[in-house]
């Protein structure tokens, strides 16, 4: 059997859930005979190089390259999965959503907050180059159609062994209470 | 007081009547689940959580006394929908950030969605603007998680349990509330019973909280209403 390709990406999320991915200890051996990986942090690969089966997404969409990145994904990728919180519901970022605006969350980051230095120009980041902050963090399924959703902050290692090994064997996915967290 | 014969899941079950088929349900281990209701308040089948079948009809189980030859269906396919929606619906009305309260792992949402397996709600997020009231120096009322129970204030009709909250506003703008002044001296053992009466994260103590571990709270290894089903054959 050929391996299966994977691609995963952090968009607005913390890297933790990419943490508890690789926290599957031994059976990290099995998942490199399994798996080929892609574009991925794991590997580095920073550009699509070929068709992948399972995309794996972590983080919500706070701005206009999350949103392209999440784009890249769904047209590279057969079977898109989002892992954690933040993808499926905005997590801690969302926290801004309806409370503050854009504008307020920048001056309160680049003008008034106490931690503020040497910044006396009073610079609110605007470069063309820098990707643009959105009106609030977005769910991935609210962007684009997502597959399969894995809750947890981070998903229990065995929840991400558990659905990787299903999706390629094509076998229905084990799932006991303990793996099933918000937290 | 009577005896009555009433069915449950095709069970038949000799009972005494005066009785809600959720009590009857629960002393003969079946699991019904609820949020609006807590024991020692009188019910109020605000959430609908608890709708089984009765007598061929959708019922809420915790207002429903049970009458003699009532045939009763608990678990159903449709029913486990409704329940589950029902969760859902709940999870994208309001801003429940598991990962940052107090409550998770302890919090009766967040196991019902548990139990039903909820991976994601069905329904798009409102993220509703809602503030946090910290003026009282023993609790703190976060307005984002509360569900409107009505737990907490239904308290106040029990002369020994006495609560100090109550509903502002109406329609979408419905919130708790809590009398500042009354409460300004609320004493520990009171805050944490405030804190009791609340099923979500809504009503938390205030320089308290994370005392548990991740691994050993009351919903991390074992679902919520497992123990009423230990306790008696399930049906």
């Amino acid at each position: 059997m050929s391996k299966a390709i994977v691609a995963t990406t952090s968009l607005a999320g913390c890297f933790g859930c990419h943490m508890s991915l690789l926290d599957i200890d031994e059976k990290i051996l099995d998942l490199i005979e399994l798996v080929e990986f892609n574009k991925s942090p794991i590997d580095d690969i920073k550009t699509f190089t070929k068709e992948c089966d399972i995309g794996i997404i972590e983080g919500g969409c706070c701005n206009s390259e999350n949103v392209h990145i999440l784009k890249e994904f769904r047209k590279n990728c057969k079977t898109l999965v989002v892992m954690g919180e933040c993808a499926i519901m905005g997590g801690l970022p969302a926290l801004r959503n309806n409370v503050v605006s854009i504008s307020e969350c920048l001056e309160e980051a680049y003008l008034n907050c106490v931690s503020v230095q040497a910044n006396d120009e009073k610079i609110i980041p605007n470069d063309d180059e820098l990707p643009l902050i959105l009106d609030r963090v977005y769910p991935c399924h609210e962007i684009v159609k997502i597959d399969y959703f894995l809750p947890g902050c981070a998903p229990r290692a065995d929840l991400i062994w558990n659905a990787l090994v299903a999706l390629i064997t094509g076998n229905e996915m084990d799932l006991p209470y303990e793996v099933i967290k918000f937290d | 007081m009577n005896k009555i014969t009433i069915t449950i899941n095709n069970k038949k079950i000799v009972t005494e009547s005066g009785k809600s088929v959720l009590e009857i349900a629960k002393e003969n281990g079946i699991f019904i689940p609820t949020l609006c209701n807590y024991e020692g308040i009188a019910p109020q089948s605000s959430c609908r959580v608890c709708t089984c079948v009765i007598d061929g009809r959708k019922m809420t189980a915790c207002t429903t006394l049970a009458k003699d030859k009532m045939n009763i269906e608990t678990n159903t396919e449709e029913l486990e929908e409704i329940r589950s929606v029902i969760v859902e619906l709940l999870f994208a009305e309001g801003n429940h950030f598991c990962p940052s309260c107090e409550k998770s792992g302890n919090c009766e949402l967040q196991a019902l969605a548990y139990r039903f397996k909820m991976m994601v709600p069905q329904f798009p997020y409102d993220f509703p603007a809602r503030d946090v009231d910290a003026v009282n120096p023993k609790i703190m009322i976060d307005h984002n998680r509360c569900i409107l129970c009505k737990r907490c204030i239904r308290r106040k009709k029990e002369p020994e349990n006495p609560t100090w909250f109550v509903f502002e506003n109406r329609g979408n703008k419905l919130k708790i509330n809590l009398d500042h002044e009354l409460t300004a001296d609320m004493d520990d053992e009171l805050a944490q019973k405030a804190m009791d009466t609340c099923p979500v994260g809504a009503i938390i103590r205030k320089e308290k909280g994370f005392d548990v571990p991740i691994g050993s709270r009351k919903y991390d290894s074992k679902p919520i209403g497992s123990d009423i089903e230990d306790q008696g054959g399930a049906v």
